[in-house]
């Protein structure tokens, strides 16, 4: 099948920087008409490839486009979606509308600004399209280097710190995994990059002492970005400094590039070696989930607070994934791990979802309004900014897994499936998720509940344009949390296809 | 032909909330119209249910909700004698109490939100007695969950509201961890949440043992939450912040009562663990909390907490009648307290409406000024108690009557509950309603002059309509006309306990005993209410204190808790990105170092390159 869908997609943002380098910085308006009619347009493109996509065979590569790139060397242009990546592709061209529609109050270097988010959607979107080595290494270096000036450039006051420590990190993950890329790369008979042909060849699956030592280098990389524990601290400085819409995106989509790496590459390419690691990706997923749930009840910051949430659900993820590599081909378990993979990638565009729509909401009151975001700073806000208060209790309520919402959907199959694998594991990691309703809970109780604080008795609840940035979010949560059976069924149907992999 | 189509009668108030949410204040008398008559054409279609299953219609309806693996995950909805029976019973009972708010939540500035509220609580509860599955029934049992935790702070503004909504929320989620691992447990045995394939897996043995005991009581650890049983009891007291029709209908007949009704759906997992472990763990557990919260009820002042310590103490005897093969018992229980308690809330909401206060010490005397409201109030409590030929006397010995065939000590606890629940009331009818009144009305609720006045027709009309079924209810399972409850609600493989007139006769003079006393104190005088708490003071302590159990877990779970959370942070801060920050110090302390070594002057690079040559060489030598 020819199509030109996913180049399209993936490029737009591309065109649309463009056209914004010719534009004058004063016109500011045009500036902003342009990041989001590109942005319109690229989201309008990836609904355009779910729409061409066939969802009965949703466990193959579909609107693939392969060309030869560099013939010498191995290396396509090889871009493809499943059942797996396509969400992730809407998740993302979604969220960037969202963000250019928040951001359009920002006043600094706009012209700025908005290159850099569309630029961030080439590295995201790529990431997620790319079937090449030499592609997903290039997008995922790309998506970086964005975020880096977003969080230098328009972060808060310890920007500098957060960004070079960001970037720091993320680089050091990365550059594991380029050698690990050129372990696979030099045993692959013939040579290739390309990363469906590489899955086929396994070329470690004889030699299991080289095949763990490139699974660290993925496994450094993609821990690093996820985050899990002990690697998270970066993200929580980052989503402090970050501006609102960079949080959103960092937590909305980044940290699903280091789930997408484990589940598209890590488990499919080296399954020996990550069998035999399971145990430890397990524990530290349970650590990850239960620790990090203790310490954002100890924030008083919401971004931090926040933060310190994703470095929880994200451990709920890697606690599925784990679980999907500890049976590896065994046969009496393969419905087991479909059902955790398959909770597992609910649980990420849930979290992407739900996350998104956490840190726009805390955008809401403190880049506009209160210009504060300590929980202990408020008070009663629920009879001043009753809308605000609503979709706020909504996304939190989703987000400590209330049935009938996402996040509910998303837990819930990842525990039947991982209880499965590491029952032990998975009760311990549920007190992650009771210790989760309580600082979700304590969070409203002190903002939104109790007497109003006179100092905010004037704050404007949420206008028009943030309306219409969380509203779609706010739909997304109980729409799918309502009815999850199409979702769950495509996703489902990639994830049999990447246990198949397995063997 | 309703019974095929079920489904539908949760989905009538769920109409009504998403309405209300999004055109409250433009709807007909702001919303509440519109959740009345969602609920009544609801309550309606569970009685036509409830005709045809008498009937014998049965169905299951199954759908699929997700495909994972290869397997898809059945999930649907159960019509059946035991589920009929609620439905019928939710819906009457939910329709006079959202009719009665009308009356009762006049002129507040939430009033639309409130039925908001209310409907989308009907939806989840219809919607939890119909399930047929353990996905389902978890759903709809945090869905309860949540409009309870919304409804008992729905004035959040007070500070105790948010808190008691908060606690209520926390401490029932954390016997739905439990519960949740129960579900996961059943699922990896037998591969399916759907009851039918559950008890079928059972009794082909593919699960048993003391696996099968675990399940079951991970399953009740769910129900101990949501029913306030011991250890858990602690939130219900406290969510009587809220409203009075929320109290009367979340927390009294309906979404507390969920965890007997779960205990009754999932029977044969606690029927058939080994020697009936699972069973006596859940009569013990209610046979305790009847009497512990009965005597808790004793001391307590707040006319609606001491209702919310009778309502936990009779979910204990609900548990106990269940625990103790008394199926039909604990159902027939749980069916007639969800008339007469919400009818004691209602009459309690009609006194606190017109005095504004809960203290009983300053009420007395309404019995004049509110015929209605007392007379009514008075049917209920003597149902409470078991005064033959009300209500509760039916239901109420039939427990008892379980009791005592298997376990005499635990029809011990249960009479001696039943002689300290008519003494509470006891004191509680004579506290509110005989004597002078001893408080003063506020002007803002009573009439011109503040004068004590019966409630309106919208509050007293349900407040009768309840207190007949709280009279006559009490005969669909009297043993004189054949028990026909029994005969309809019933578990095949228990046989219900035999009713003896002795046994009845000893379980009415207990009661008849519980409100001579009560009377001899609050009544007659004959001995003086300080005059015992003088006698024993550490007694009234102990029980004032809640029996420290409040103030236990405040040091465990906030004390310790905090200890815990501000450990992690520091570990986290000073550790863990300790470690990343030394890293980065290091690295940046290697470069200043090395930067010595990148001089640009040849000199130095020549002489570098001579020493390393001789270092070799002598190396080389050595060797």
């Amino acid at each position: 099948m020819v199509s030109g869908i996913l180049s399209l997609t993936l490029w737009l943002p591309v065109a649309g920087a463009l056209v914004l380098l010719t534009v004058p910085r004063e016109q500011v308006r045009t500036i902003r008409s342009v990041a989001l009619v590109t942005a319109i347009l690229d989201l309008a493109a990836s609904v355009a490839a779910g729409v061409a996509f066939d969802r009965a065979h949703a466990g193959m590569m579909q609107l693939v486009e392969r060309v030869p790139w560099i013939p010498s060397i191995g290396v396509t242009y090889h871009l493809g979606v499943d059942g797996l990546s396509l969400p992730l592709v809407i998740l993302t061209t979604l969220l960037t509308v969202l963000c250019i529609v928040y951001s359009w109050r920002v006043e600094l270097r706009v012209k700025e600004y908005m290159i850099l988010f569309l630029l961030l959607e080439v590295g995201m979107v790529g990431v997620f399209l790319a079937l090449d080595f030499f592609l997903f290494y290039a997008f995922w270096e790309l998506s970086l280097v964005p975020m880096f000036f977003i969080i230098g450039i328009w972060g808060g006051p310890r920007r500098t710190y957060a960004a070079i420590k960001f970037f720091l990190y993320t680089l050091v993950g990365s550059l594991a995994m380029l050698l690990a890329i050129l372990i696979l790369y030099f045993h692959a008979t013939p040579r290739t990059f390309d990363l469906i042909a590489l899955i086929q060849q396994k070329p470690l699956a004889h030699d299991l002492p080289l095949a763990i030592l490139a699974w660290w280098g993925f496994f450094l990389s993609f821990a690093i970005k996820v985050p899990m524990f002990p690697f998270h601290t970066w993200l929580p400085d980052a989503h402090v400094e970050a501006p609102t819409a960079g949080s959103v995106l960092l937590a909305g989509v980044l940290l699903k590039l280091g789930t997408y790496g484990f589940v598209r590459i890590a488990l499919p390419l080296l399954p020996n070696a990550f069998r035999e690691m399971a145990g430890l990706v397990a524990v530290l997923a349970v650590i990850g989930a239960v620790y990090g749930a203790l310490v954002a009840m100890a924030q008083t910051d919401l971004k931090k607070l926040v933060a310190y949430s994703s470095v929880s659900h994200m451990a709920y993820v890697m606690l599925a994934v784990a679980a999907a590599a500890a049976t590896g081909a065994r046969g009496g378990l393969q419905g087991a791990a479909a059902t955790a993979l398959s909770g597992a990638t609910v649980e990420m565009l849930a979290h992407g979802i739900i996350t998104g729509a956490l840190f726009f909401l805390v955008g809401v009151i403190y880049d506009y309004r209160a210009h504060e975001r300590g929980v202990l700073d408020f008070g009663g806000l629920g009879l001043r900014l009753p809308v605000y208060a609503g979709i706020t209790m909504l996304a939190m309520l989703a987000s400590l897994g209330l049935p009938a919402l996402m996040g509910f959907v998303a837990e819930f199959l990842i525990f039947l499936g991982a209880f499965q694998i590491y029952p032990e594991l998975t009760v311990i990691t549920l007190v992650g998720v009771v210790i989760t309703v309580a600082y979700f809970l304590w969070v409203i109780y002190r903002i939104f509940w109790g007497p109003l604080n006179p100092r905010w008795a004037q704050l404007p609840d949420v206008d028009v344009r943030e309306r219409w940035t969380l509203v779609p979010l706010a739909a997304l949560m109980v729409i799918v949390g309502v009815y999850p059976g199409p979702l769950v069924g495509m996703i489902n149907l990639a994830m049999i296809n990447i246990l198949g992999l397995l063997r | 032909m309703l019974t095929h189509i079920a489904w539908i009668i949760p989905l009538l108030p769920l109409a009504a909330f998403a309405l209300i949410v999004f055109w409250g204040e433009r709807l007909p008398a702001r919303g509440s119209a519109v959740s009345i008559a969602a609920i009544v054409l609801a309550a309606l279609a569970g009685l036509g249910v409830l005709g045809e299953a008498l009937g014998g219609a049965r169905a299951d309806l199954t759908y699929t909700w997700v495909v994972v693996g290869s397997r898809p995950l059945t999930v649907g909805f159960v019509v059946d004698p035991l589920s009929a029976t609620m439905l019928a019973m939710v819906g009457v009972v939910a329709s006079l109490i959202t009719i009665y708010s009308v009356g009762y939540m006049q002129g507040d500035p939430r009033f639309p939100r409130f039925f908001a509220y209310l409907s989308l609580f009907q939806f989840s509860m219809l919607f939890l007695v119909l399930a047929d599955n353990f996905l389902f029934i978890y759903m709809a049992w945090e869905l309860v969950g949540l409009c309870s935790y919304l409804l008992i702070g729905f004035w959040f503004e007070r500070p105790s509201a948010a808190r008691a909504a908060v606690k209520a929320f926390v401490v029932t989620r954390i016997g739905d961890f439990a519960m949740m691992i129960g579900i996961l447990l059943l699922f990896l045995r037998i591969g399916s949440l759907r009851f039918d394939d559950i008890f079928r897996a059972i009794d082909l043995g593919g699960i048993g043992g003391p696996t099968l005991t675990l399940a079951a009581l991970l399953v009740f650890g769910g129900a101990v939450g949501k029913s306030a049983q011991v250890p858990l009891h602690v939130w219900l007291p406290d969510a009587m912040e809220g409203p009075t029709p929320v109290s009367a209908l979340i927390h009294a007949a309906t979404m507390v009562a969920a965890g007997v009704y779960l205990v009754a759906r999932t029977y044969p997992l606690f029927l058939l663990s080994p020697n009936h472990a699972a069973l006596t763990v859940v009569a013990y557990v209610g046979g305790v909390t009847a009497l512990f919260a009965a005597t808790m009820g004793v001391v307590e002042d707040d006319i609606k907490r001491v209702l919310a310590y009778s309502t936990v103490s009779q979910l204990g005897y609900m548990m106990l009648g269940l625990g103790m093969l008394g199926y039909s018992a604990g159902m027939f229980h749980l069916i007639t307290h969800a008339f007469f308690k919400a009818l004691l809330f209602l009459g309690a909401g009609s006194v606190i409406h017109v005095v504004a206060t809960n203290d009983m010490k300053r009420m007395g005397g309404l019995a004049r000024a509110m015929p209605v409201t007392f007379w009514t109030f008075l049917a209920a409590t003597l149902a409470l108690t078991g005064i033959p030929p009300f209500a509760g006397f039916f239901s109420k010995d039939a427990v008892l009557a379980a009791a005592y065939a298997h376990d005499k000590i635990l029809w011990l606890l249960g009479m001696a509950g039943a002689f300290v629940t008519a003494f509470y009331m006891g004191r509680l009818c004579w506290y509110t309603f005989a004597g002078e009144f001893r408080g003063e009305v506020p002007a803002a609720h009573g009439a011109p002059g503040g004068a004590l006045h019966e409630s309106p027709a919208v509050m007293t009309v349900p407040l009768v309509i309840l207190a007949l079924f709280a009279v006559f209810l009490g005969w669909v399972g009297a043993g004189a006309l054949g028990n026909p409850f029994e005969r309809f609600v019933h578990f095949e493989r228990v046989a219900p306990a035999p009713e003896s007139p002795g046994m009845l006769a000893v379980a009415t003079a207990v009661a008849l005993a519980g409100w001579v006393a009560a009377g001899a104190v609050y009544a007659w005088k004959i001995v003086s209410a300080s005059g015992l708490r003088r006698a024993c003071p550490w007694a009234y302590r102990l029980l004032v204190r809640k029996y420290y159990v409040d103030d236990l877990y405040a040091i465990v779970f906030l004390g310790l808790g905090a200890l815990v959370i501000r450990a992690a942070r520091a570990f986290d801060q000073y550790v863990v990105d300790g470690l990343v920050n030394a890293l980065g110090w290091l690295a940046r302390q290697l470069g200043l170092g090395l930067r010595y070594v990148q001089t640009g002057r040849a000199e130095t690079y020549l002489l570098i390159v001579f020493l390393g040559v001789v270092l070799i060489v002598l190396v080389r030598l050595a060797w």
